[in-house]
């Protein structure tokens, strides 16, 4: 989980460098401050296991196992890219390793993985369906029209709502009543978990809780995590200069810094040493430095490819 | 000079003066209040006039135009705001089966009085769901009025005749014009929803267009000039209806017709338009009149392929030397200072 989770990290530090020289030419969400999720969910899942998310989606698909070349040649817009160049951030996807797609209009793939789940089920499949969204999608109709389906078929779906408290600049309480958002579950009869999102080991045990469920045919979950973006809403910059957060509250979720908490952590009980942590690192560095190369190297597609792919051949 | 506004500040304006003049009028979307204010065109208006008149949203597309046209048939008169028309996609069924009906179907007891602003998002790899023009489905309704301002002078006067109108108007704004300065007037005024504008005069072609592509159209015509054709571009303005009685009389003259729209080619504002030049002016018509629109493709998200999707002033200028049976070439154009296409000014860094 601490590997995952410092990919995730270091990962999306080198986009918001990259992405100054404009080569990277597509709207790019950044996770930074919330990479305990992804990395506490994916350790309960199995590769056939699948996972759907929105626009800001770089986290679940490194820690599903999605292929980093794909991903990063898919920011530069090459051919080589995990959607070939078509989709760009809001549209990784790597069948491989169950990565079933992500979409930026809001809610959107909760109800398609309600879909895949139920087609699980259909064929006899024990898949679990992971569906990671945040705050705002809870605010769609699709996003309660989809769980009441869940719920009644009890399907194996676990239902991941990452509550970073904003919807771009719109802060939660304009938007949405004195309750948690968990507590939605009860209305459509599955079980509402919480908990500290920026701990990954809350997060493990949550998840291992929802997944075991889902996997048991008992029905789906909200796993309801409690986190915080660093970077602005989209892009590589910080945006406190906006004010629509304090620069206090800012700072107490810096002072809750995921990856640093899960590194002391380990730390502490002997689990990792300096020198473990520093090859890590210097293998995500090796890691990162060949996909970029790889992606820069990568040719853009060719004109024909503009028409293909509108209908399957 | 009269004064010059931004086309994002000729919207607030309009905005903060029907605030300001009907209390009944209200704004409401997702990021109204906030501290880019929908890329400033709401900025500053809530500490203005309060946070009972200028309201954020959830994202509830669906159930908030629903609410919207709630409060419209109880004499409000909303503004909402969606920050892109793929976001307003989800709001089609308050908008299509029942803010476009509430007038006909209750034998006109009630009105809706609605006016819906979504933004065409174009460039820095928005791909295929932040970049739609689906101006051909809002028109395709019956009781939805639809309009297209290219000008600052235009988006303030169709956005102030849009909310005073009794009907639901759908005002859809090119992001590539936000920036783009012309004359305003600072009192304010009204735009009518249903009347072209011959923006240049011109004897040889006609080049009708759509918001954004009428910027195109003028380019094409400079290049037609060079060449010795005189091209009249004319700016739709409304989409639903469309003023056919102004393109027909410019047909008259020209006797060549070229349309270009923001959005798909088939099924588009383009296939309408060319279909009312071809029944009420096929006399006129001198040669086949050519639409001009994206491909039947979704909007791919590399630069590489995007630049390839959208059709530019050269695309038009050859349409109009092929409608006008010419073989002469255009010139080579390397005066366009962007690497890439998908910017409308090397100014503009992304992502929206
Ligand atoms: C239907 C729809 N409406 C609006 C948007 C614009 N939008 C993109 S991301 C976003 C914020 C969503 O907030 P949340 O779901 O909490 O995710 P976060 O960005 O905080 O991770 C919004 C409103 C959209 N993409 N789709
Ligand atoms: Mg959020």
């Amino acid at each position: 989980m601490y590997r995952q989770m410092l990919r995730i990290r270091l990962v999306e530090e080198r986009i918001g460098v990259l992405y100054a020289e404009q080569e990277m030419r597509c709207p790019t969400h950044l996770c930074i401050g919330q990479e305990a999720p992804p990395a506490g969910i994916s350790a309960h899942l199995r590769r056939d296991d699948l996972v759907f998310s929105g626009h800001r989606s770089h986290g679940h698909y490194l820690a599903k196992g999605g292929d980093l070349k794909g991903m990063l040649a898919e920011l530069y817009g090459r051919e080589t890219g995990c959607a070939a160049g078509k989709g760009g951030s809001q549209h990784l996807i790597d069948l491989d390793c169950g990565f079933m797609g992500s979409a930026p209009i809001l809610a959107s793939t909760i109800s398609v993985g309600v879909g895949a789940a139920w087609a699980a089920r259909m064929d006899g499949r024990d898949q679990v369906v992971v569906v990671y969204f945040g705050d705002g999608a809870t605010e769609e109709g699709t996003f309660h029209e989809a769980l009441n389906f869940a719920g009644t078929f009890k399907l194996a779906v676990v239902f991941v709502c990452e509550n970073n408290l904003y919807s771009v600049h719109s802060a939660l309480d304009i938007r949405q009543p004195n309750r948690p958002i968990h507590s939605l579950a009860a209305a459509h009869g599955m079980i509402g978990l919480h908990g500290d999102g920026n701990d990954a080991d809350v997060v493990w045990r949550l998840g291992g809780e929802a997944v075991a469920r889902a996997r048991a045919g008992e029905g789906p979950s909200i796993v309801e995590l409690a986190t915080y973006r660093w970077r602005e809403h989209c892009g590589p910059n910080g945006d406190l200069e906006l004010k629509y957060r304090s620069d206090a509250e800012f700072a107490e979720w810096q002072g809750r810094d995921p990856v640093r908490i899960y590194r002391d952590r380990l730390v502490g009980e002997g689990l990792l040493t300096a020198a473990a942590d520093a090859t890590m690192t210097a293998e995500i560095e090796t890691e990162m430095a060949d996909a970029v190369s790889f992606a820069k190297e990568s040719p853009f597609p060719a004109p024909e490819a503009l028409a293909r792919f509108v209908y399957p051949s | 000079m009269s004064r010059q506004l931004r086309y994002f500040e000729a919207l607030r304006e309009a905005q903060a003066q029907l605030l300001a003049t009907d209390p009944h009028t209200y704004l409401i979307g997702l990021g109204v209040p906030g501290p880019t204010g929908i890329f400033g065109t709401t900025k500053g208006l809530q500490e203005e006039f309060g946070a009972h008149r200028v309201f954020d949203m959830p994202s509830s597309e669906n159930a908030m135009t629903g609410v919207a046209l709630g409060t419209a048939v109880m004499g409000k008169r909303p503004i909402i705001v969606h920050m892109r028309v793929d976001f307003a996609v989800l709001s089609m069924e308050p908008l299509v089966n029942q803010a476009a009906k509430w007038h006909y179907m209750y034998g006109g007891k009630l009105k809706a009085p609605l006016t819906v602003r979504m933004i065409i998002g174009r460039g820095w790899g928005q791909g295929p769901q932040h970049s739609q023009s689906l101006q051909a489905w809002f028109g395709h309704v019956p009781g939805l009025k639809v309009v297209m301002p290219t000008t600052p002078h235009d988006a303030k006067g169709m956005l102030i005749a849009a909310s005073r109108d009794d009907a639901p108007v759908i005002v859809l704004e090119h992001r590539w014009l936000y920036n783009i300065a012309g004359p305003v007037p600072e009192e304010p005024y009204e735009v009518p929803l249903d009347k072209a504008a011959i923006v240049r005069p011109g004897r040889d072609v006609t080049l009708a267009a759509t918001s954004y592509m009428t910027l195109e159209s003028l380019k094409a015509a400079d290049m037609l000039a060079g060449l010795g054709i005189s091209a009249e571009v004319v700016d739709l303005r409304s989409v639903s209806p469309i003023d056919i009685a102004t393109l027909v009389q410019s047909v008259g003259r020209t006797r060549h017709f070229i349309v270009s729209d923001t959005g798909q080619e088939s099924y588009g504002v383009g296939a309408e338009v060319l279909a009312a030049v071809s029944e009420k002016a096929f006399g006129s018509l001198a040669a086949a009149p050519i639409r001009i629109g994206l491909p039947h493709i979704p909007t791919p998200t590399t630069p590489a392929l995007a630049d390839l999707y959208y059709p530019l002033a050269r695309d038009i200028a050859r349409a109009a030397l092929k409608t006008l049976g010419s073989n002469r070439a255009l010139p080579p154009d390397d005066s366009d200072p962007r690497k890439w296409k998908d910017v409308p000014d090397p100014s503009f860094t992304g992502p929206y």
